[in-house]
């Protein structure tokens, strides 16, 4: 008990120290910070909108993840029902292809997609981030949906079905206000996987106009030395709403973190 | 024979297969858009990136075209010690991280398994690490582990492990330590949640029946839980060791790979050959490298899980 | 109403199994066909093939005078009552209702009247607005068996609907359903594995084993006559007594043929007045009657002898006893193939 007491907090104070330090002011970041600060200030976060136009950045990750995850949940669930409710030949080569697929490393087609980008002249635009934030999103979407899927009784679609339903019609008025919670857990992973993405981003964004905000906050310079309470507030900017997000959803995302893994 | 009485017998013969078929064709109706997307955005790329791989392309060089140049690259790679520095350090920072987060993480899982007032709020805390951008996570550590007043530095020296500040990014064996760490903060608690779902997969009258039949504590982990957990936990090391093998983002942010190139992994040193170099060629060789031994890894995981999960239908 | 007609249905799995084969059987209009078999015998595949959920692999199906083989569920006008119920969580009882109608495109005041009525016939006016998570399993229960009658289908089809109920519930319901067939007088078809179940229920009854169809009949001339050896240890319970025919000496009408005698068409006697002497080995009380268990031959380890007996006069354990055979219901197979022999009497 008290060693999973120590491993919360050691968990949680990073974070913890970040949001304090995003309240102290410049000048007393390195000396000797107290663990309780009695001073904050806004300092930091009024610099970070009013000069830096931070929101930039915030929205332009906003648009893409929010992009990326509506067409994954869109497109990916009409496959994921597919693979999980039809019967095709090829069917389990297809989940073997989506499962390596998302499991391939970014940095193994950051090259032609570079290429591709600067040809169509899509280097530093939104479509120029959602296109490649798909070869992740996607597979992950369907992967997490064949799963949820699957756990819906056959029985209720088979009763749809004789109820005089089409195929599409039961998927429409059984499965999917079935599956919502399920299509929601998805959402929210995909849309934080693409909240969080840093390569792509890095490679196919040239200036701050198209950043995302991870991208944003690592390249930050100040002139003479790093703007550390700047940094830091953006930090908790960028933080706030996966956090919020996960929190609020905390028991469905464990349970879609581990769905495709431990069952099998 | 009538009419009708023939076509009853064709239809007899082929309706079946034209069920059967009806539905492989919705199927594939359904599957051909993100499929497609799958091919166009990822598949395709892949391949184009082995193609470039086998040929010159530099563009800071566009005079010299694209001309077909064999393994030219590959045997660049191969005689190039960043190249095997990096795959050194990848290798070193994946069994590191991943050894101490399958300790730590099993052993927040047992404690978690436990049921006890406020299991929602440790899950919660220790879900905060695995959702804040792992780039925000390096720079979070790497402002911890700041020279001059960093709270490492200033509870290290409050509590007499050291005499003076350390400067932890200058000298390689330090600049491990925020990485390795950073990492291990950030995704243990991802570990810890598949061993747990793990752990509540084990029927709770099979420790029942190993203390009636005399097992301690010990004997009960030993014989019951370890062996039941090991799905998991291959799950929780393949998983890992993949992502490990494709650290980029954190080592970025915490030492841009350095002091020199003493922490630079394999995925940002294919990064700065693309796009810092602009040597495409042999960026992609690199790429491909990579693709490679991760392939080989996610081959051994489908192989291990991907048959009883796509087998197992009805 | 429409009758059922099974031309030579056969089902593979892609894997190999054969779960049907070759099965002819019409269900007449307005009948009550109860298929019956052990787990995995195909019945259940037999009644999802009618259903449309399933394709067969060879064969035609035909509902009244059209041919349906190729056709999709909801092209066939069929309604069924699943074991698991599938109730749709997350409508209430009254859209769970009107589904199948929606669907069809039926308009809302037809709709709404035909719930109305099925829910006064089968007591859920009350939880109309409920979804099915709120409702007890009898009620669930009731649901499903209403959704399929709201539609007004040609054929109802029955997967082991009171499987799921309590032993009390499960007789109950058991007689609503006959109630109501007969009421609707419409054709049904019956998967059940329960042999008693089937009995009751049945105007007819058809016993598959491992994919074939044994005897199709009425429940009666199904117990008083069993086509085979398999369907005569089936149907009726306790299982009747098989024994070497020769026990009864000249009585056999053939040598080597194997003897099928029922629990009940056996009478206790005093030792040595009855065609055969036993022992009692365990006595059962039932209640109404008493089951025997019975050892044959001097040394007590012959074949076993179940018998029911009425509970007067007692019977006292580890004694000998006489036993009589009722000449008239005497059942003989063929050894190899099980067949029933009739004798001519």
């Amino acid at each position: 008990m008290v060693a999973l007491t120590l491993l919360v907090m050691a968990s949680a104070f990073p974070f913890y120290w970040a949001i304090v330090s995003s309240f102290t002011p410049e000048s007393r970041l390195f000396q000797s910070p107290p663990l309780f600060p009695a001073d904050l200030v806004l300092d930091h976060y009024r610099t970070l909108f009013n000069e830096r136009n931070f929101w930039v950045p915030v929205r332009n990750s906003l648009i893409v993840a929010g992009t990326t995850t509506a067409f994954c949940v869109a497109i990916g669930g009409l496959c994921a029902y597919a693979l999980a409710r039809l019967e095709f030949r090829g069917k389990s080569l297809l989940l073997g292809v989506i499962l390596a697929v998302g499991m391939f490393p970014q940095i193994s087609v950051v090259s032609p997609l570079y290429l591709v980008l600067r040809q169509l002249r899509l280097i530093n635009t939104y479509p120029g981030l959602i296109l490649p934030y798909l070869t992740f999103a996607m597979p992950l979407t369907i992967w997490l949906l064949v799963g949820f899927f699957r756990q819906l009784p056959a029985e209720l679609e088979e009763a749809a079905m004789v109820d005089g339903a089409s195929r599409l019609r039961a998927f429409r008025e059984v499965i999917v206000p079935l599956a919502l919670p399920g299509l929601a857990t998805t959402a929210i992973l995909t849309f934080v996987y693409s909240w969080n993405e840093f390569l792509f981003a890095l490679s196919f964004t040239l200036g701050p106009e198209r950043q995302t905000v991870p991208v944003a906050i690592a390249l930050f310079r100040g002139q003479y030395q790093v703007p550390w309470g700047q940094i830091l507030a953006a930090a908790i900017v960028a933080t706030a709403p996966v956090t919020l997000l996960v929190l609020a959803f905390q028991r469905r995302i464990v349970q879609g973190l581990t769905a495709g893994a431990v069952k099998g | 024979m009538s009419v009708s009485e023939s076509e009853g017998l064709l239809r007899g013969a082929d309706p079946i297969r034209g069920v059967e078929r009806q539905e492989a064709r919705l199927a594939w109706g359904l599957v051909l858009p993100a499929v497609g997307t799958i091919l166009l955005v990822a598949l395709f790329p892949l391949a184009w990136t082995v193609w470039e791989s086998v040929h010159l392309h530099d563009l800071r060089m566009p005079w010299l075209g694209r001309p077909f140049i064999g393994a030219a690259n590959y045997l660049e790679a191969l005689g190039d010690p960043r190249f095997w520095g990096a795959l050194g350090h990848t290798a070193f920072f994946a069994a590191t991280s991943v050894g101490l987060e399958l300790i730590l993480g099993l052993g927040l899982a047992l404690a978690m398994n436990r049921a006890f007032r406020g299991r929602g709020l440790v899950r919660a805390a220790i879900l905060v690490p695995w959702a804040i951008p792992t780039v925000v996570a390096g720079l979070l550590w790497r402002f911890m582990f700041a020279g001059e007043g960093g709270i490492v530095n200033e509870t290290l020296l409050d509590l007499g492990l050291l005499r003076e500040p350390l400067v932890w990014f200058i000298e390689a064996e330090t600049a491990w330590v925020p990485v390795i760490l950073a990492d291990v903060w950030k995704t243990t608690p991802f570990v810890a949640l598949l061993l747990l779902a793990g752990l509540q997969n084990i029927d709770a009258s099979l420790y029942e029946a190993a203390r009636i039949d005399g097992a301690a504590a010990w004997g009960q982990f030993r014989h019951v839980t370890l062996p039941l957990l090991k799905p998991a936990i291959l799950v929780a090391l393949i998983f890992r060791t993949l992502d490990a093998f494709r650290v980029f983002d954190l080592v970025y942010a915490l030492t841009g790979g350095g002091p020199g190139t003493s922490t630079e992994p394999i995925a940002l040193y294919t990064f700065n050959a693309l796009l810092q170099n602009l040597r495409f060629g042999y960026g992609s060789a690199l790429s491909v490298i990579v693709f490679a031994i991760t392939f080989g890894l996610a081959l051994i995981y489908i192989r291990l899980l991907g048959a009883e999960l796509t087998g197992s239908k009805r | 109403m429409a009758a059922v007609r099974l031309e030579g249905i056969s089902k593979t799995y892609p894997n190999g199994h054969v779960a049907v084969r070759g099965l002819d059987l019409e269900i007449g209009d307005g009948e009550f066909m109860v298929l019956v078999g052990p787990s995995g015998c195909g019945k259940s595949t037999v009644l999802r093939m009618i259903a449309g959920l399933e394709t067969p692999t060879g064969g035609r199906m035909l509902i009244g005078d059209r041919d349906v083989t190729a056709l999709p569920p909801q092209e066939r006008d069929i309604a069924m009552v699943f074991q698991s119920y599938a109730l749709y969580p997350h409508m209430t009882v009254r859209e769970n209702l009107g589904f199948g109608l929606r669907m069809r495109g039926a308009t809302r005041p037809v709709i709404a009247e035909r719930v109305e009525e099925a829910s006064r016939v089968l007591g859920l006016a009350a939880v109309l607005d409920r979804k099915p998570a709120q409702l007890s399993g009898g009620q669930r229960q009731r649901v499903a068996l209403g959704r399929a009658i709201v539609r007004e289908p040609k054929v109802f089809l029955f997967d082991e609907p009171l499987s799921n109920l309590d032993a009390k519930l499960r007789v109950e319901t058991r007689a609503e359903l006959a109630r109501l067939h007969r009421r609707l007088k419409a054709t049904a078809v019956y998967v059940t594995h329960d042999q008693e179940e089937a009995m009751t229920l049945g105007g007819r009854v058809a016993v598959l084993r491992d994919g074939y169809l044994q005897q199709a009949a009425p429940p009666m001339e199904l117990y008083r006559r069993p086509a085979n050896r398999f369907v005569a240890g089936f149907v009726g319970s306790p299982e009747m007594n098989f024994l070497p025919g020769d026990i009864l000496g000249a009585a056999a009408p053939g040598p080597g043929l194997t003897l099928g005698v029922r629990p009940h068409d056996l009478a206790i006697v005093a030792a040595g007045a009855g065609d055969l002497d036993a022992w009692v080995d365990v006595v059962e009380p039932r209640g109404s009657e008493l089951l025997l268990y019975l050892r044959l031959g001097a040394d007590r380890a012959g074949a076993e002898l179940r018998v029911i007996t009425a509970p007067e006069p007692p019977i006292e354990v580890e004694r000998v006893v006489g036993v009589a055979f009722d000449r008239a219901r005497l059942h003989w197979f063929e050894p190899e193939s099980g067949q029933r022999v009739e004798v001519s009497r």
